[in-house]
């Protein structure tokens, strides 16, 4: 009897557990095949806006006038953004696919700063047309490449799923044709990259220059502990670490971190003359006892003892209990927005908590700034009407195609929002418009 | 009930009443002396929004948040009434805006706390000026109306009701602005996003490690080969383990949050790197081809 409970009970378990087992593996490959659609979409879509990418870019190439390209050029520069989407939400980012995306996102450029030109009044270049036909050439290249890629995978009915766990394992001798067929496109652009690098088409897109105002001797690495120890405000040199960085850097600096398990901290300076890029103290902040305005004295005298000179502050926030203050240069009355500094006080006992010059070392030199052609009157007719002006300076600012201009810079009020507006002190061109926020809801606190 | 039961039974009233009485929030009627500056929040932003609102320079919400729309309607303010127009509340400028202004703090601190829409003109009543959000009208709108008169014509009876209801409202948390600051262009969405991924991806680092991290999903937005977008960059398919393996739902704690924010407002350690690994668990060969800018804490930067 007894014997035959048992077996009952095992059978009724084991059939359960089969039942479980079954179901799970259900909704496994219910989820698998569903993130695999996911993939297959994404890849799909890809060679099909490469496609019509090659096709717009040829039908631009054969249009006659070239005063109307606006909106076949609009056109390229979505598709691009669309391809670079789809590229995004492949499983790629350990495969080096990037010459790619960068190609992309270079033919973008190109046609978006082309499309939003006065076509009628400039129109393309012959160097212009000439990049156009090289990038027809190679957008036809990677789209029969890919669709190559396509075909074989829809033929044998490859999946991305193991794309993924080829890439995961990291079997590098694994035959995997959509892997292969993605590397063999980035070898070809490769190729090309070198063939662009002279057209109009890598223009703006690639604007990082040099530091250019790193002066001063090299420092030892003595040196430059016994700076931290000033700004780390810490007396001895234990607890204290040093390394310089390696050859990826765009500067060689010494990067010290202090820890003494109450406080952490981290600066980063160059080699070269010793300056400050970055500091990060952290602790723990108690009560705020001191107030914003209070933060921002202890801020700009702290800048000024370290030799930053002239400098206005632009922005000031309040985050729980620390103040960040960002202040930009000002050249004899005109404000240089490239030239920022960013400062993090603990409004507890307003000690310092952070500094970031990174911007100011990469931008500021002693700029020659030409004299505004337009008056501030004039300046303020190509303003917006509507606009209610409240405040006015002089600005020097970077502009869309990364020059630097002398500008108008106006803030005001249009509804109930603030606006800074950017016109150009020469020509009176809108250089830029930006609607200032800085503050939202505060969706936890109700 | 027992005797004993009955003696501790007071016990608990008297120290309830006593915890009643210690966490009653403080004076809000004055300002404290601070110079209140653009970006500055707190109870002083609260009064001085009020009181410019009470005299009509101020129209936008009563948020305890000094932004662009409080700023103007300072330096109007400052400019109607001769004082030196440069948009901070110094003692003159508090002084000048007490003396022609008024301001029911009571009232004021109770919309906040319960949430209510409100405004705070002058010469209207303020049971007119507030709505409940929690729709039910009548009832919480006479409650929650002023209970002293001190301002405006307010002949609503039941203020002592009152008084008791919004201590209990008051206790229940410190008092909130109803805004907060953000950096330009992010939302606090965005920043709690973030500071789950960087939670995720760096919570045994140091606070530098965890800035980095942040900066790193920054760059990668700026970068061309990359989405364009902060959500977009998270979710990337293989980009981060932590979001691979769901350790990116983990709740992130404060200091995630704050580097989170310094990251946003310009701070970045790694000196503009688009990768990092890890080089005990990296098992790309790719990876290790990048050239390397430094090491924080267990990670890797490279280009």
């Amino acid at each position: 009897m007894l014997r035959w409970i048992t077996i009952v009970v095992l059978a009724v378990g084991v059939a359960g557990t089969a039942a479980w087992g079954y179901k799970e593996h259900q909704d496994k490959n219910a989820i698998l095949i569903q993130a695999e659609n996911t993939y297959q979409r994404a890849f799909h879509e890809l060679t099909y806006n490469l496609d019509m990418m090659h096709d717009k870019i040829g039908t631009a190439i054969a249009m006659n006038s070239r005063e109307r390209l606006s909106p076949q050029l609009a056109d390229i520069w979505r598709l691009t953004s669309e391809s670079l989407s789809n590229v995004g939400q492949l499983p790629l980012s350990l495969l080096p696919f990037n010459k790619t995306e960068e190609f992309l996102s270079d033919i973008g450029d190109f046609t978006y700063r082309t499309a939003i030109r006065d076509l009628e009044k400039d129109p393309l270049s012959d160097e212009e047309l000439n990049t156009l036909k090289d990038l027809y050439a190679q957008a036809g290249d990677i789209k029969d490449e890919l669709r190559q890629v396509q075909h074989t995978a829809l033929e044998n009915n490859l999946r991305w799923m193991d794309v993924q766990l080829a890439l995961a394992t990291e079997d590098e001798q694994a035959d995997n044709t959509i892997i292969d067929g993605f590397k063999t496109v980035e070898k070809k652009i490769e190729g090309y990259a070198e063939g662009n690098v002279d057209s109009s088409i890598s223009g703006t897109s690639s604007e990082k220059h040099k530091y250019e105002n790193i002066s001063g001797k090299d420092i030892s690495e003595k040196e430059a502990l016994v700076y931290s120890r000033d700004l780390f405000n810490v007396k001895e040199e234990k607890n204290l670490r040093i390394t310089g960085t390696g050859d990826g850097a765009d500067i060689p600096l010494y990067s010290v971190s202090y820890n003494d398990g109450n406080k952490n901290a981290y600066l980063d300076l160059t080699q070269k003359g010793g300056h400050p890029i970055t500091l990060l103290v952290d602790r723990e902040v108690k009560e705020k006892k001191i107030s914003l305005n209070e933060g921002y004295k202890i801020a700009e005298q702290y800048i000024q003892e370290h030799d930053f000179e002239s400098m206005e502050l632009l922005n000031s926030s309040e985050y729980g209990n620390i103040g960040i203050y960002s202040f930009i240069y000002n050249q004899d009355g005109v404000r240089v927005f490239a030239d920022a500094i960013e400062v993090k006080v603990a409004l507890d006992n307003g000690d310092i908590l952070g500094l970031t010059a990174n911007n100011y070392f990469l931008n500021h030199h002693v700029r020659d700034i030409p004299k505004p052609k337009l008056s501030s009157e004039e300046a303020r007719n190509y303003v917006n009407p509507n606009v209610d002006i409240q405040e006015e300076y002089l600005a020097v600012i970077t502009n869309e195609l990364g020059e630097e201009v002398v500008t108008y810079e106006f803030l005001g009020i249009l509804g109930d929002d603030t606006y800074r507006i950017f016109i150009n002190a020469m020509n009176g061109a809108e250089e830029m418009v930006e609607k200032l926020n800085g503050k939202e809801i505060n969706y936890a606190g109700i | 009930m027992t005797l004993r039961k009955v003696i501790l039974f007071i016990i608990i009233c008297l120290f309830a009443i006593g915890l009643q009485e210690t966490v009653q929030p403080k004076e809000v009627d004055a300002f404290t002396n601070q110079v209140i500056q653009r970006g500055a929040m707190g109870d002083d932003v609260i009064e001085l929004q009020a009181r410019l609102q009470y005299i009509g320079y101020y129209n936008g919400k009563i948020d305890g948040v000094f932004g662009w729309g409080t700023y103007w309607a300072l330096r109007n303010f400052q400019k109607d009434y001769g004082l030196d127009i440069d948009g901070l509340a110094g003692l003159k400028t508090r002084q000048k805006l007490v003396d022609v202004s008024k301001f029911d703090g009571k009232w004021v601190h109770t919309q906040i706390a319960q949430g209510n829409d409100f405004t705070y003109y002058g010469g209207q009543p303020l049971s007119e000026q507030t709505r409940s959000k929690k729709g039910s009208s009548g009832g919480s709108k006479s409650k929650s109306a002023a209970p002293k008169g001190t301002t405006n014509t307010n002949n609503n009876t039941g203020g002592n009701n009152a008084g008791t209801t919004n201590n209990t409202a008051d206790t229940s948390s410190e008092r909130k602005t109803t805004a907060v600051n953000v950096p330009q262009g992010f939302s606090q969405n965005d920043i709690d996003l973030m500071a789950n991924a960087v939670y995720g991806e760096a919570r045994g680092e140091p606070y530098e490690g965890q800035v980095a991290v942040a900066a790193v999903i920054l760059n990668r937005v700026e970068s061309p080969t990359f989405p364009n977008t902060v959500a977009g960059v998270i979710f990337e398919p293989r980009a981060f383990t932590a979001v691979a393996d769901g350790q990116i739902w983990l709740t992130p704690n404060d200091k995630a949050r704050e580097a989170v924010l310094d990251a946003i407002n310009g701070w970045d350690p790694t000196g503009n790197a688009i990768y990092y690994f890890n080089p005990d668990t990296a098992t790309s060969s790719w990876i290790w081809g990048r050239p390397q800018i430094k090491r924080i804490g267990k990670h890797i930067f490279c280009k």
